[in-house]
Parts: C-alpha cells; sequence; structure tokens
C-alpha cells in the first residue's frame, strides 16, 4: 500500500486524516439537551458543529509531518463520513492547511455505528489511496466510543498504534511517542499503518487568512455509498441505541460567604477543616 | 448455558484490582450454569495467574509467550491474537476487559477479529436474556448516558470503566490450565522501544487525600504555582483541565478527565473549573469536590459539596492565610 515507487524514486508521502464533524462539546451542560424519543442530542439553536477536537489534533499531527519535509512531498487528504455536513466547518483542515477533502455524504451515515463508521471509512480509504499514514482523532466527543481508529486498522490489515503525542518518519516507517497517564511510551511501526492523535501532540494551529482564502477555492470530492462500494451488510449494527438521557444530578452544594471574597476564602477553609477534610 | 471470558490486567508481574472488577461484573450478568474463565497473558503469568485463582471464577487460563510481556505494549498485537485464539476455543458469550490503556486497544480489535460488537467504558449493564446484555455508557463527554443492546449473535465485547463494580473474591482456588499460544503469535510489526515514566514529584495523583486542581478561569501559568504551593502544604497533589493544560499552563501529567488521570481524594478542591462534564468524569470519585467560580451557575456547583462563588484569587488568597494560620497552630 506504501505509495513510494519501486524503482527508487520518491513519491510523496501519502496522509489520509479521518474526522468527523460533531456538535459543539463545549457547550454548557445547561444548554445541553436529549430528544429522549428520537435518541438523539438537540444542539442549542445556532449553535454551529465543529470539527472533533482530537481529529483537529490529528490534522496538526499531518501538518507536522509536511512541515518537518519543508512542505513538500507529503500530501495531506482529509476524510469525512456523515450527513448534513457544514462546509464551513468540515474545510477547517483544509484552511489550516490540509491538501484535499474527501466527503462521504449520506443520510444513512448518521446514525451509524463504529462499527459500520469503520467500514465505511475504509472503503473510502481503498478508494482513494494507496495511503502511507493513516491519522484519527483518539476518540470523538459525542459517543466518546475510541474505537473507530482500531477497528478501521483491523478492515485495513495494518498496525495500528494509538494516543500519539509526536510521530517521526524514518527510514523503515514510523516513531510514534504515545501517551500515557504516566509519562510515554516509544514505538516503532512499519508503513503503512494507523495512528491515534492525542491532545498531547499539542494544539492545532489557527488558520492563516492565506489558508482559509485556498480552503475556500477548493471543491470536496465528494462520493456517494455506491461510489465507494458500500453495500447493506457492511453498514448492519452491532449495537443498537435503546435509551439516551440526560442524568438526574441534584445540587447540593453549602455556599461559603463572607464579607468579602478573601474572607469567604478564609470561611472555606475552616470549614473543611471542621470536616477534617484538610 | 454461556461462558463470560475475562481478560486479565496486569502490572508487571502482579494482577490489577481492575481484573478482579470484571470477574465482579462478569458475575453480575453470569445466569445458572454460566462459566466464568479468566485469562492471564504475560511473558511470565505464574504470579498473576495465582492471584486470579481467587476471585472466584470457574477456572484461570494461562496464555505464555514473550511478545506478551508488558501486556503486548506497543501495538498490542500480540494480545489481540492470544484473546481471538482464546475466543475461537471457547465461543464465549461476552468478553469483558478494562476500560484502560490496554483494554481499549485490544478489545475493539478483538471484537473486530471474532465478529462480535463492542461497547466501551460501560459503568453499567444487566442481562436481557439469552446470555445477550444491554450496557449502559456515558456519552457526550458524560452529560448523557446511552443504553445499548448488543444485536445478533456475535460475541459481546465490552470495557468497564474501573470503580465501578467491587472487586471480587472467591473461597478456594480455581483451577488453572494452560492455553497454547497461536503459532503467529510473534508476529508483531509495532514494537515497543522503551517506556519512559514522566512521574510528577511529591505525591501522586491517584494516590492524593487531598487534590488542588485549577482550570481555564486561571487565566495563565502562574496561578499554578500557587495552588502547587498550596497542595504542598496540605500534603496534597496538583491537577488540572484539560483547556488549561492544552494552552500550555501546566504540563499535561497534571490532566484530569475523561482522557486524562482519575483520581479519588478525599477533597478535590477547583479553582476556575467550570465543570464540563468531561472533567468531572476523572474526579467523580472524589468524596467531597469544592468548587470556588465567579460564575454561580457554573456546572462545577452541580456536583460539589461546599462552593464559594468569587474571583479565584481572592478567596485563594483568604484560603491559604488560615490554612497557614491551621498549620501553624
Amino acid at each position: 500500500m506504501r505509495a513510494s515507487g519501486s524503482r527508487g524514486e520518491i513519491l510523496a508521502t501519502k496522509i489520509a486524516v479521518c474526522v468527523k464533524q460533531v456538535p459543539d462539546p463545549d457547550t454548557p451542560p445547561s444548554a445541553f439537551n436529549v430528544d429522549e424519543a428520537a435518541k438523539r442530542v438537540v444542539p442549542p439553536a445556532g449553535t454551529p458543529p465543529v470539527v472533533n477536537g482530537f481529529d483537529l489534533n490529528a490534522t496538526e499531527a499531518a501538518l507536522l509531518l509536511k512541515d518537518a519535509a519543508g512542505g513538500v512531498d507529503v500530501e495531506v487528504t482529509i476524510i469525512a463520513v456523515g450527513s448534513e455536513f457544514v462546509m464551513d466547518v468540515v474545510k477547517r483542515p483544509l484552511s489550516m492547511g490540509a491538501d484535499e477533502l474527501v466527503l462521504v455524504d449520506d443520510p444513512s451515515l448518521e446514525n451509524l455505528d463504529a462499527f459500520a463508521t469503520a467500514r465505511v471509512l475504509a472503503k473510502t480509504i481503498e478508494n482513494q489511496g494507496p495511503f502511507d499514514i493513516v491519522l484519527c482523532g483518539r476518540q470523538a466527543s459525542d459517543w466518546d466510543n475510541g474505537h473507530v481508529p482500531l477497528v478501521l486498522s483491523e478492515m485495513l490489515g495494518l498496525p495500528c498504534v494509538s494516543f500519539a503525542r509526536n510521530i517521526q518518519i524514518t527510514d523503515s516507517g514510523v516513531r510514534v511517542e504515545r501517551s500515557l497517564t504516566d509519562g510515554y511510551q516509544v514505538v516503532e511501526a512499519p508503513l503503512p499503518a494507523v495512528i491515534t492523535v492525542t491532545n498531547e501532540l499539542g494544539e492545532p494551529r489557527y488558520p492563516t487568512l492565506r489558508g482559509i482564502m485556498a480552503a475556500t477555492r477548493k471543491t470536496p470530492t465528494t462520493l456517494t455509498l455506491d461510489d465507494i462500494g458500500v453495500v447493506d451488510g457492511d453498514v448492519a449494527a452491532s449495537l443498537e441505541l435503546t435509551r439516551l438521557y440526560v442524568p438526574e444530578s441534584e445540587r447540593n452544594v453549602e455556599i461559603i460567604s463572607g464579607d468579602d471574597e478573601v474572607e469567604a476564602g478564609r470561611q472555606l477553609a475552616l470549614r473543611l477543616r471542621e470536616e477534617n477534610l484538610i | 448455558m454461556s461462558t463470560l471470558l475475562v481478560v486479565a490486567e496486569l502490572n508487571g508481574a502482579s494482577l490489577t484490582d481492575s481484573t478482579g472488577e470484571l470477574v465482579a461484573a462478569a458475575k453480575s450478568v453470569a445466569a445458572d450454569g454460566d462459566e466464568i474463565v479468566v485469562a492471564v497473558m504475560s511473558d511470565d503469568p505464574s504470579t498473576a495467574a495465582a492471584s486470579a485463582a481467587g476471585l472466584g471464577a470457574n477456572r484461570v487460563l494461562t496464555v505464555q509467550h514473550e511478545a506478551l510481556a508488558e501486556m503486548g505494549a506497543g501495538g498490542f498485537e500480540a494480545p489481540v491474537a492470544a484473546v481471538t485464539a482464546i475466543s475461537a476455543n471457547l465461543n464465549p458469550s461476552t468478553i469483558f476487559l478494562s476500560k484502560s490503556d490496554f483494554g481499549s486497544n485490544v478489545g475493539p480489535r478483538v471484537a473486530a477479529r471474532v465478529g462480535g460488537g463492542f461497547a466501551q467504558d460501560c459503568v453499567g449493564m444487566s442481562s436481557a436474556g439469552n446470555g445477550r446484555l444491554s450496557v449502559t455508557r456515558p456519552v457526550y463527554g458524560g452529560n448523557a448516558l446511552a443504553e445499548y443492546a448488543f444485536v445478533g449473535d456475535g460475541v459481546q465485547v465490552l470495557t468497564v470503566r474501573p470503580t465501578i463494580f467491587d472487586p471480587a473474591s472467591g473461597d478456594g482456588g480455581s483451577p488453572i490450565e494452560s492455553f497454547d499460544a497461536p503459532a503467529d503469535i510473534g508476529n508483531v510489526s509495532a514494537r515497543l522501544v522503551e517506556t519512559v515514566a514522566e512521574e510528577s514529584q511529591g505525591v501522586r495523583l491517584e494516590d492524593a487525600d487531598v487534590v488542588i486542581s485549577g482550570g481555564r478561569g486561571l487565566g495563565g501559568p502562574e496561578p499554578f504555582e500557587q495552588l502547587q504551593a498550596l497542595a504542598d502544604v496540605l500534603g496534597g497533589a496538583l491537577g488540572a483541565s484539560r483547556a488549561a493544560c492544552d494552552a500550555g499552563w501546566i504540563d499535561h501529567s497534571h490532566q484530569i478527565g475523561l482522557t486524562g488521570k482519575s483520581v479519588s481524594p478525599n477533597v478535590y478542591i477547583t479553582f476556575g473549573i467550570s465543570g464540563a462534564s468531561q472533567h468531572m468524569a476523572g474526579c467523580s470519585g472524589s468524596k467531597v469536590i469544592v468548587a470556588v467560580n465567579k460564575d454561580a451557575d457554573a456546572n462545577i456547583f452541580k456536583d460539589a459539596r461546599f462552593g464559594v462563588v468569587g474571583d479565584w484569587a481572592n478567596v485563594l488568597e483568604g484560603f491559604r492565610a488560615t490554612v497557614d494560620d491551621l498549620s501553624a497552630s
């Protein structure tokens, strides 16, 4: 699958970044609403969706690899599968500096489970590839599954290295620092490979004005399920959502006050000492 | 009658507490006559297998291979191959793994190989009859709970959130049998080169009785030095929200939340943290949560036992002064 030529000529390293459009996760919990009958989240009016945060970290990882190569010989293709795409939103990775955008847009994709999503991504990657590196965010902020990239790697028959905070291309493949809660691991893998990216990689770059202009001029490649050869059996669900609800929580806080805020702080410390907490 | 397969998790040669929790989860949905099997996979499984034998499972299977050292960390290809082979042999109804680095990497790949379904980070489960399960898992960063039913008759693979179940124990020892590692287990492409520990100094966050934590509301790196000083005086540890870590104000080793560390201190004292659900997922095991935030409507006050509405700097000034007075007296 590696895109480099067989007679030693250097071809571009091709990187696919899988991104997902999700409801804005910074919606305050007070504005978070669920339609229990429809089993779906209702975004507050006027709050546009965003590209999943970890997917922007993955985009950043791809662009860092491109930067490391001096901006040449690395092609970054963004792949999104879903429905009701907001063009300004899904074009954000392009405005950050990615080269191409591929959308698989079908109303049936809204309610796919993770396995079916991975199947559609795998078919899209096979259709648009070959790619040397497939990057994904470590998990999506809507369903918090975190297993699409791993299932995708199985479907593509590739190794998967998760939670990358640093990626370097080497002579024999990639060298990845994968984030742990108490440090990191260095992992080496051959290419092609699937790599998931975590926020420890660093903040995604902001689009420049030039990047935004360039993204405006780019037309995404839009594919249907037919185009990539997805048949009904490919998207059969393995899990059925039977209920979606907001757990009840009772506010049970003792608000501590004082003549001023400094005094309130003093009273708080005394109260915690009284409870033997400090 | 069906088989419930629990995949043990090891820390070095020892069994982790989470393995006992997985056996408890399996017991909670097992029907009469069901068999619970614990798989212990390692380059040297003997110590952990002996511990696993005390969890009250029907039997313990050991798989021994050098590729299973450190639980196959790196690309986790060896444990995926081993669990797949065990699954082919036992044809379990359900495979239980912990929601850990290991479980969340191995579970989905096993499910893909055995043709099953996968549910991540389960916090509840119940039997729907005939060995089929219904599971509950937090979604949208913990803002909502979702209940799922496994569809069809494929193997049900799931990860269980740590500390949800009390570890199981049993009387007497379960029989320990060895299971031959599959022939291709050493055929690993993603390889671990080294593990680098980045332990923060002082008390470990996970072990701390007192955690002082700061968020986006602090506005910069300097306040975290004040919070660290307070944590030091109280013999506690310093935590932070993901937003504060991503902003570069404090190292990611302090990150608390769904994708950071999980802490369970006696008291979790927050300054300038709004209480987004994905943060609260990392501190919900705290006995008491204390909130200092200038927004009286902030979500953190819903979970807090004690709170002050005010500017963090003023409140911290008074709090610190009284802490110093108390420790001097």
